[in-house]
């Protein structure tokens, strides 16, 4: 039960890289691109969890209370801007490749060789 | 490659993927068993150091400012550069059709009412929780990225309740152009006046309030957190207006 967690975020990872591999649709690819990444917050947050761990926020500092990892968290959030710029980037190159080719479909950009 | 022959060539790839993955989890500490240094470090030093009680901020916007300010730029940069890519298309097609005449000859269908009066209910409940999220990042789970994203569905609520043409009118592009800057710059700001008042890049040089967890404990925190919060949020409108805008060209050269 202990490897549970990183399971679902391997798991994550996995079906997102599937998806990145077999897709048919530029945008439907880069969902999936955001799946995998999504992958790496479960990981972060399960590596920064402490039994009986409180969220990381005080309402009364006098009792020393343990929190659950806030390094791991701000990651997290780091991770979710990025992802959020790269999906952005990655859209608007869809909408250009739809423009420049006539399709969204990644096997028919055969002009991007070379 | 033909597609069957690339998704087996996936699967045992994936396979092999997953082992060795696996066993990389299998040594990591078991879940809820944290080790390493850093959170218990953060839970004793945050409140001596910055009176905030918002540990995530802290770390964001004190521990490691200094990463952050990489980060907020990093959405700068994404944001400037589909407006690089996005625009250049645009003038492509200005020049096929002749400009006016691309959002001049577009027939968008009209917003229901139902949706106008419900966008319109929203955005004040809103905006208002996107300004709470960025003005508490020192006391709550908030902060400037999660406001600013909140403040800009604010606003893309007034573009649903409104006609997006009509407002567009108004040029909103330029209005978020110098916005973002100017938070992005702000963050950058207050770390040169920690260089210049206390020696360091994004030093500490306000005071950090008398209370700790109050709304104006944190010194620098709340400051750095506006700053995110606008950037963010011009950041996130001008890619919406950026995809609206491409919507609009491409229906008017369906069209003509």
């Amino acid at each position: 039960m202990s490897l549970f967690p990183y399971l679902v975020a391997a798991w994550i990872a996995l079906v997102g890289l599937y998806g990145l591999v077999t897709s048919r649709h530029l945008v439907h690819q880069i969902l999936c691109l955001v799946v995998l990444q999504s992958s790496t917050y479960v990981l972060l947050l399960a590596v920064g969890f402490k039994t009986g761990g409180i969220a990381p926020y005080f309402s009364d500092v006098s009792g020393r209370p343990v929190t659950v990892d806030p390094v791991v968290q701000a990651l997290v959030l780091t991770d979710i801007v990025v992802e959020v710029a790269v999906t952005s980037l990655l859209l608007g190159l869809a909408v250009r490749a739809h423009r420049r080719f006539g399709s969204v479909d990644p096997e028919e950009l055969r002009q991007l060789r070379g | 490659m033909r597609p069957e022959r690339r998704l087996l060539f996936f699967v045992a790839a994936a396979a092999g993927f997953a082992a060795f993955l696996v066993w990389g989890l299998t040594g990591l500490p078991a879940f809820g068993h944290y080790r390493g240094p850093y959170g218990y470090l953060i839970d004793r030093l945050t409140v001596h150091y910055t009176h905030a009680t918002g540990l995530v901020s802290a770390v964001n916007f004190f521990f490691r400012g200094f990463d952050t300010v990489g980060e907020e730029f990093i959405l700068f940069v994404a944001a400037t550069g589909l407006a690089t890519v996005m625009r250049g298309l645009r003038e492509e097609e200005n020049e096929v059709s002749g400009g006016e005449a691309v959002s001049a000859g577009v027939s968008v269908p009209r917003t229901s009412d139902g949706v106008r009066t419900l966008a319109l209910l929203l955005t004040g409940p809103t905006l208002l929780i996107g300004w709470w999220l960025t003005t508490h990042a020192q006391t709550d789970p908030s902060g400037g990225f999660q406001g600013g994203a909140v403040m800009a569905t604010a606003v893309v609520l007034i573009y649903l309740a409104g006609e997006y043409l009509k407002l567009r009118r108004a040029d909103p592009i330029v209005v978020t152009d110098s916005v973002e800057a100017v938070g992005a710059a702000g963050f950058a700001i207050v770390g040169l006046f920690g260089l210049v008042a206390g020696g360091t890049y994004l030093a500490e040089v306000l005071p950090l309030g008398k209370h700790i967890g109050a709304v104006n404990a944190g010194g620098t925190i709340p400051l750095i957190s506006l700053c995110v919060g606008v950037e963010v949020m011009a950041a996130f409108l001008l890619v919406v207006s950026e995809f609206l805008g491409q919507t609009l060209v491409l229906k008017g050269a369906l069209d003509s």
